[in-house]
């Protein structure tokens, strides 16, 4: 597997634009094929959306790559994944430190049922970064004002995070997120739980974020996906259909199912 | 086709008629009323079981003194006058507080008739008066006025439990016992007092001499050792189950055999304590340490499934939100799971734990079943436990260990009631929403 990734990086002179080159990822549970030998690069410091119906295996897709998949009991990944041209399934290569690199946002906000202040401090303190009490203090007021946060909740840091609303609650796990600082984030249909006017703020929010992360998102949203992303890539039933410019995509798509399901014919 | 016969049916509207409303009505009412009479039989069976422990034990908390015109012979207590401590120790105080009783009815002179006189007393009348003289030497020489303890039969018939109705020849309090004690009534020299001997000596062959407190105490010398063991090995094996261990065939095999263990009678580890731990490896017997063992074996399914199930109740959600931020999986259970687990864990404990205090079957079998006087001072000592001596009393023949038994119960409920209380506390306190 890791002879494949350095061919592969050997196949791909555009590495420096690429965060992420997956090839022929396939993903089963048990006897059960989820994704079919999908092929697809995350652009550096870019929004890609994965787009699709329920079921086509765009978040399962995009828990390979931060190896979330491992966790599930009967899951078996293969084909190659490389992160700045690091194969990611290498045996040797340590998962948790794979994870610190990419980070992740899940669908149903789930802070930890600590304060507000441990719930981003957590992170940092696992890896190392912010030994003292006052670089601690300084990572939290960062993340939190980065996720457009920390005037709402400043005075409150002691709180339980769970007693935020439901968008401020996928804020702090955004702030959560990017308090280790990462390369990749993750965001399984980060607001799929939320009112309009929480989606609208975290929709800037990834906007922002696109400056210093590169940014993979899933969602059930069509304009959402035409909104936050600059690439776009369709899955249906474990095949990537097709997979481009998000504009493109939304007014000329190539393949016949992509227009189908942009259009609401079918999913 | 079908669109066009579908259209020709004649629309079923839903029954609305009042027939059927009231048929639901009566069926609902009725729930309720079989509900009602459950509760109300579990109730009822509770009340009477207390009302008929509580009205037979309430009396072992009080007992009845007899009050000693004592003289304190120094002749008698210290011919040296050196008021030494070993002199003090062996006087005859036997010989004194008998006197001192005879003294009382100075028309008493047959033999027989003295010695059933004496017999009114308890035969601990002798520490009585030695402790008086130990703690204060100062009394030898003057004379005092001493409450003793009365002996079992007359404080059975004080609290009524012996009655002047019954013919002389069935009853241990003859005729001539009762002149006497109506004149003590009559002098005032009986009086019932708080029996805090009850809650501070070990087990005799007397009843007012029989106490609670060596049960007591080796009941939770034998916990100690139950949960020192049982509460980290099953709490640790219940994290590896449900954390860390594969979900295959040799997972589900043990944990049907954890499920399975978590049924098997209790007297089968008594057996298994009494074959592996004594007569294998030596351990000696009616120790509070082979009991905590064994009890501690009897418990851990019990505490490996609560864990489980609190682990389990744990949603993963936090867990993928610890693992997403880079934490190991130990780091996610140490830091996440395992606080969210606590209460349910630690409630599972203390109901296995009030489970291990009133087990009484698995140690029968490994000797603490055994007649103990003394308190046990350490693991390795003598002991017997609250639920034994329960049943070691309720075998006496003596009418005042009836009330001792109920007394005991009482005692043992009391402890069961606390520490689910403090399961209960346990789970309020620390339950956290996500």
């Amino acid at each position: 597997m890791a002879m494949a990734a350095e061919n592969l990086v050997d196949e791909n002179p555009n590495i420096a634009e690429h965060k992420i080159i997956a090839r022929d990822v396939s993903v089963y549970y048990g006897e059960a094929q989820a994704l079919k030998s999908v092929a697809l690069d995350i652009g550096r410091n870019q929004v890609t959306s994965l787009i699709g119906p329920s079921g086509c295996g765009k978040s399962t897709f995009l828990r390979c790559l931060n190896r979330m998949n491992d966790v599930i009991d009967g899951c078996r990944v293969v084909g190659d994944i490389t992160l700045d041209g690091e194969d990611i399934y290498d045996p040797k290569l340590d998962v948790v430190q794979l994870r610190a690199r990419v980070g992740m946002v899940f669908q149903k906000p789930n802070p930890f049922p600590k304060s507000i202040y441990d719930n981003i401090a957590y992170g940092p303190r696992i890896h190392g970064l912010g030994e003292a009490k006052a670089d601690t203090d300084e990572i939290v007021e960062r993340s939190l004002t980065r996720a457009g946060l920390w005037k709402e909740v400043k005075d409150r840091l002691d709180k339980p995070g769970t007693g935020l609303s439901g968008g401020q609650q996928q804020r702090l796990c955004i702030a959560r997120a990017i308090a280790v600082n990462p390369e990749v984030i993750l965001m399984d249909e980060p607001c799929s739980a939320l009112d309009p006017i929480a989606t609208a703020r975290i929709e800037e929010l990834i906007d922002e974020l696109r400056e210093n992360f590169t940014i993979v998102i899933v969602t059930h949203s069509m304009q959402q996906a035409a909104r936050v992303s600059q690439r776009t890539a369709f899955f249906h039933l474990g095949d990537l259909v097709e997979c481009g410019d998000t504009q493109q995509l939304f007014t000329n798509p190539n393949d016949e199912r992509t227009q189908g399901y942009i259009t609401g014919r079918f999913g | 086709m079908t669109e066009t016969s579908a259209s020709a049916a004649p629309i079923q509207r839903p029954d609305l008629s009042g027939a059927r409303l009231k048929r639901r009505y009566a069926a609902e009412a009725r729930f309720r009323l079989y509900g009602l009479i459950a509760v109300f039989a579990a109730i009822g069976t509770l009340v009477l079981l207390l009302t008929s422990i509580i009205s037979n034990g309430y009396t072992a908390f009080a007992q009845h003194h007899i009050a000693l015109e004592v003289t304190f012979d120094e002749a008698e207590i210290d011919p040296t006058g050196e008021r030494e401590y070993n002199v003090l120790r062996r006087a005859n105080y036997q010989g004194i507080a008998r006197a001192s009783l005879r003294g009382s009815f100075p028309d008493v002179t047959e033999r027989r008739a003295k010695r059933a006189l004496v017999g009114l007393m308890s035969g601990s009348a002798d520490q009585t008066l030695r402790d008086i003289v130990l703690a204060n030497p100062d009394v030898i020489g003057t004379t005092q006025t001493v409450w003793v303890k009365a002996s079992d039969d007359l404080d059975s018939f004080m609290k009524g439990h012996i009655s002047r109705d019954v013919p002389e020849s069935d009853r241990r309090i003859k005729d001539r016992d009762i002149g006497w004690i109506d004149q003590l009534i009559a002098d005032e020299r009986i009086e019932s007092q708080f029996n805090t001997t009850f809650f501070t000596a070990g087990d005799s062959r007397e009843p007012e001499q029989a106490g609670i407190w060596g049960a007591t105490v080796g009941s939770f010398l034998m916990l100690f050792v139950t949960l020192v063991l049982s509460f980290p090995i099953g709490v640790l094996s219940a994290i590896y189950l449900e954390e860390f261990a594969p979900k295959n065939r040799w997972t589900d095999l043990i944990e049907v055999n954890i499920n399975n263990l978590a049924a098997v009678p209790s007297i089968v580890f008594g057996l298994l304590g009494l074959a592996v731990f004594l007569n294998f490896f030596g351990l000696p017997r009616s120790a509070p340490l082979v009991g905590g063992m064994v009890l501690a074996l009897m418990t851990l399914p019990t505490i490996i499934i609560a864990a489980r199930a609190a682990l389990k109740a744990v949603p993963p959600s936090i867990r993928e939100a610890a693992l997403g931020v880079g934490a190991s999986k130990l780091q996610a259970v140490t830091h996440h799971v395992l606080p969210l687990a606590m209460p349910g864990i630690l409630t599972g404990t203390i109901l296995g734990a009030a489970q291990a205090l009133g087990e009484t079957a698995p140690l029968l079998m490994i000797g603490m079943v055994a007649f103990i006087v003394d308190i046990p001072g350490g693991f390795t000592d003598s002991a017997t436990a609250l639920p034994v001596q329960i049943y070691l009393w309720a075998d006496s023949p003596e009418r005042a260990f009836v009330e001792k038994t109920s007394a005991a119960i009482m005692v043992l409920l009391a402890f069961l009631v606390v520490m689910n209380a403090v399961a209960v506390l346990l789970r309020k306190r620390f339950e956290r929403r996500w």
